[in-house]
């Protein structure tokens, strides 16, 4: 009986000590929750900025409105804000978090994480912007999407949880909202949105709680 | 019957000498400030049983200079691979066998 037990404890102390030095632990699923949350806020402000100059009809047919400039602007400003609060509360939370588990937040392997993380998504980023220059924004999108999704399967390696299913998932849905244009607002309410905020509370609940 | 514990390896029996195989197994290799920070013990301790390891000819330790400092950094041999796991598997026998 002793005996079981100490090798139950050698068991989890060896597991334990692998998922620590080598996967970032600190990532809370609440921020999956808050960017969610932020990403639908976002996506609702550019559907009622579009009604009013196009009628409801618009969540339908945003390509027209993105060619109006100040319509376009819009979207630009409003993406970048809700990028800027969920990475914002995703480094609040996660400083946090790191501080209860006594990791260091910024230690090697975080660093390594956001390295792989960074590299697909600054490529969408510019891919991106290039696609918004030749005016092709009923593909910006999916491409938002599929980018994200490839870079979460990217880092996922040094995650913890399923977070390269949620990249599968995000590049599935790029990928069929290439064939939806004009889709490509609600599709990334789903993604940006939806997604986040069911993954992040699958995450808490069944990893922190 | 068969003494399941038999092949119950005497290295890993310290708590943090586990703890440094579990870490450099999946990893390519630490360094020592890194796996210090990781099993939160003193140099000497660290030092002492990543020493052990090393004469096991389980731990090869790697000496370098970056710029002017220099540098310690572990990586798992093949032998405390082998090693390793065959220690996993006896614990998990104690567990099956209960």
């Amino acid at each position: 009986m002793m005996e079981n037990d100490k090798a139950i404890e050698a068991l989890t102390d060896i597991r334990s000590m692998m998922e620590r030095s080598s996967k970032f632990i600190s990532l809370s699923g609440l921020t999956g929750v808050f960017a969610g949350i932020f990403a639908l806020a976002g996506a609702a402000a550019a559907y009622f900025y579009s009604a009013k100059s196009f009628g409801p009809d618009c969540i339908v047919d945003h390509i027209q409105a993105g060619l109006k400039t100040d319509v376009l602007t819009f979207y630009c400003v409003d993406a970048l804000l809700v990028l800027t609060l969920s990475v914002g509360f995703g480094i609040w939370l996660s400083a946090r978090k790191s501080r209860k588990t006594g990791q260091s937040v910024l230690d090697k392997t975080a660093v390594r994480m956001l390295v792989n993380l960074a590299v697909p998504l600054l490529t969408g980023g510019i891919f991106c912007f290039a696609l918004l220059w030749h005016g092709i924004i009923g593909l910006v999108a999916p491409a938002m999407l599929i980018f994200y999704g490839l870079s979460l399967i990217n880092a996922s390696k040094y995650t913890i949880g399923d977070t390269r299913y949620l990249g599968y998932m995000e590049v599935i849905l790029g990928l069929i909202c290439c064939f939806f244009m004009g889709y490509g607002l609600l599709f990334w309410a789903i993604g940006f949105g939806i997604f986040h905020i069911a993954y992040g509370l699958f995450m808490y609940y069944t990893l922190e709680k | 019957m068969k003494n399941i514990t038999a092949g119950f390896n005497k290295v890993f029996e310290s708590k943090i000498r586990l703890g440094i195989m579990s870490s450099l197994y999946v990893n390519e290799s630490l360094d020592f400030s890194r796996l210090k920070e990781l099993l939160d013990v003193t140099d000497g301790n660290l030092a002492s049983h990543v020493h052990a390891l090393e004469e096991a000819g389980y731990v090869f330790v790697n000496k370098q200079f970056i710029g002017r400092k220099p540098n310690t950094s572990y990586t798992i041999t093949r032998n405390g691979r082998k090693a390793f796991q065959e220690h996993i598997q006896v614990l998990e026998n104690i567990i099956k066998n209960l």
